[in-house]
């Protein structure tokens, strides 16, 4: 599903970053991977290369038998709005959109008519248990449930991955249980997942975690199964 | 799709309404100031037209005079004796500048009605072209055409203030009969004029042709006018005066240096002059109208500035989504678009509307010097397709205001975006 092999990528200025330094990383099709490393480590910029939201400077982007590279801003959204499905550790939900508009609004880029991706919206709404919150602005929903209706709209165009940056950084214990449990739901389902984050338990989530240090790949490590 | 970008747009807007109202106001009153501006300036040269007298400013008129100086063996004081020829003259000298001549002349009258009134006045030839660059009017009736001219018909328009005088006010004139010196004509129209003191207040028109056989002038005229071109300029008018006059000189004998055996005189300085003011008032009330419609234009794209910068964030989520470059733009640009549209509709229908208040109001107010009034605003108005036109530049404005500043945020990249707080 994924194949990175020699990622490299500085970060011109006055002192050029050179802050991922030749990564190889393969991740198959319905795998659960996260990514640890302290502050600085490259992690989110590798996260945002993997969801076209940053360029690379040199080796080779697979994904999904596409290579990413050099893409021309109007493909980058377009491959962004069919492959791709972002969770954000600020949520990033529209303001002013209420909860069943925010997980239209990939559809609408696709040209999806409005009555099609309202009534798709809801169904994912659903799927999250949050149906009846349809009409609800985010400003009117708790942590969790934002995040829940951020992953109904990262749902719904059938991505071929889920990028999750940090997904339970804003919320509470109890809230990150609950996330959690929906994203391992998911992955049940045969979602490949890719999340970044820096705590032990959330990280223990996933079935590999990808152990980043001063932009190179430290470890590689399994996770039992009896996690649950 | 354009129903769909239509709604988001419209979610954007609702969703700040201070704002869009604040834009919308510095639109609206930029395009209203800018009407309202235009109109008075129209008011103010349609009033400087409406008092600069009775005369096409491109006549000239030669007057008959008495010669202040002894010349060719005749004594000074002699009285030089115009007709029909000078005008072809002066068609001869300059066929360029000099269109066309009619001749006038005017004869002390007794008129009696048919209801045995009298009245001593001033009996006119009149012609069609006189009539016309008098730019008179008639209250009743007609003014005299060609074909009075070329049938030497019996027929008469008499001044207003004449025709209430022998019939009374508001009396069904027209088709009555005047005995004018002993020969009876009809009345065939009522001139308007303007007040008692105005020019030809006390006059009755006969056609010209008539006038001279009645009278047996032959060609004789007591005032020649001719209608020019190309002499607004004092300098260029100075110059034909001065050839006009020696030729005339050549024929009358007389001095050509003498300026009291004719007089020559035309609107033309005055005209210029005219002209001159009015394209300073057109250009000043253009300069602020347009001041006031680029301060609505800079309160545009100031906001649409501010806004595209506050939803950079919101932006970054939606290319992180898959929106296009083009979607941004065209959403922002839409956005400035309907403000403006709706707003600068709302500003032009008011200052329309305004415009027709002040002409209703005191749109042809009129000014009482003594005898004679002055009009002081006549008709403030503004063309509909200035108006249009102004709308448009404004919602074009909007336009460029929403894509200037949409077209730099799409440029951003999305993590950058993402990231904008």
């Amino acid at each position: 599903m994924i194949h990175l092999t020699n990622i490299n990528k500085t970060y011109q200025g006055k002192q050029p970053l050179h802050v991922l330094k030749g990564i190889d990383l393969h991740i198959q099709k319905g795998e659960f991977v996260a990514i640890m490393g302290a502050s600085g480590s490259g992690k989110s910029t590798l996260l945002n290369i993997l969801g076209i939201l940053d360029n690379y400077d040199e080796g080779e982007y697979i994904l999904d038998g596409t290579l990413i590279k050099n893409l021309s801003e109007n493909k980058g959204a377009y491959y962004r709005n069919r492959l791709i499905g972002f969770v954000f550790q600020s949520f990033n939900l529209i303001s002013f959109k209420d909860a069943q508009e925010n997980v239209a609004l990939p559809l609408f880029y696709q040209g999806v008519s409005r009555k099609k991706r309202n009534q798709m919206a809801l169904e994912y709404l659903d799927k999250v248990g949050l149906k009846d919150w349809a009409h609800h602005y985010p400003n009117e929903m708790s942590g969790g449930q934002k995040q829940r209706v951020a992953i109904a709209r990262a749902l719904i165009t059938h991505p071929s991955i889920i990028l999750a940056d940090e997904p339970t950084g804003a919320l509470d214990s109890k809230t990150t249980i609950e996330v959690m449990d929906l994203l391992r739901e998911l992955h049940r389902q045969g979602m490949t997942i890719v999340m970044v984050t820096h705590e032990n338990d959330v990280a223990h989530c996933a079935e590999k975690i990808v152990h980043i240090k001063d932009g190179q790949i430290e470890s590689i490590e399994i996770v039992n199964d009896t996690n649950e | 799709m354009f129903l769909d970008l239509f709604l988001e747009v419209w979610d954007a807007i609702k969703r700040n309404k201070l704002r869009a109202a604040a834009t919308g106001f510095a639109v609206t009153s930029g395009i209203f100031l800018l009407i309202v501006l235009l109109g008075a300036g129209n008011g103010l040269i349609h009033t400087l037209e409406a008092n600069s007298g009775e005369m096409d400013l491109d006549a000239v008129s030669i007057d008959p005079g008495w010669t202040s100086e002894a010349f060719g063996g005749y004594e000074q004081g002699r009285h030089i004796e115009l007709d029909d020829t000078d005008g072809e003259l002066s068609i001869a000298i300059d066929p360029n500048r000099v269109l066309s001549y009619h001749t006038e002349f005017n004869k002390s009258v007794t008129i009696t009605t048919d209801n045995n009134k009298t009245l001593g006045t001033t009996l006119k030839g009149g012609t069609p072209y006189m009539f016309q660059s008098n730019k008179d009017k008639v209250i009743a009736g007609r003014l005299l055409n060609q074909r009075d001219l070329d049938e030497k018909r019996r027929v008469a328009v008499i001044a207003a203030p004449i025709a209430e005088r022998l019939f009374g006010k508001d009396a069904e004139v027209v088709s009555r009969y005047l005995k004018i010196d002993g020969s009876m004509y009809q009345i065939v129209g009522v001139l308007y004029v303007k007040d008692n003191t105005s020019r030809n207040a006390e006059t009755v028109f006969v056609p010209q042709t008539t006038l001279r056989l009645v009278y047996h002038l032959g060609n004789k005229a007591d005032e020649i006018m001719l209608r020019t071109q190309g002499l607004a300029r004092v300098e260029v008018f100075e110059v034909f005066e001065k050839v006009l006059r020696k030729a005339l000189a050549i024929k009358h004998v007389f001095s050509p240096e003498d300026q009291r055996a004719v007089w020559i005189s035309g609107g033309g300085a005055q005209a210029e002059t005219m002209d001159d003011a009015f394209s300073a008032i057109r250009s000043s009330f253009w300069f602020l109208g347009i001041l006031t419609l680029l301060s609505g234009i800079t309160g545009v794209s100031n906001i649409m500035l501010i806004s595209v910068r506050e939803r950079t964030h919101e932006f970054g989520i939606r290319k992180a989504l898959g929106a296009r470059s083009w979607h941004i733009i065209i959403m922002v640009i839409l956005e400035s678009v309907l403000i403006t549209t709706v707003f600068g509709y709302i500003g032009m229908t008011g200052g329309i509307a305004f415009c027709e208040y002040m002409n209703a109001a005191i749109g042809s107010s009129t000014l009482d010097i003594g005898e004679a009034q002055i009009e002081y605003f006549q008709d403030p108005t503004v063309g509909l397709d200035i108006c249009i036109e102004a709308t448009l530049v404004m919602i074009m404005a909007g336009a460029v205001a929403g894509f200037i500043p949409a077209r730099k945020a799409t440029k951003i990249k999305p993590i950058e975006a993402l990231q904008a707080r």
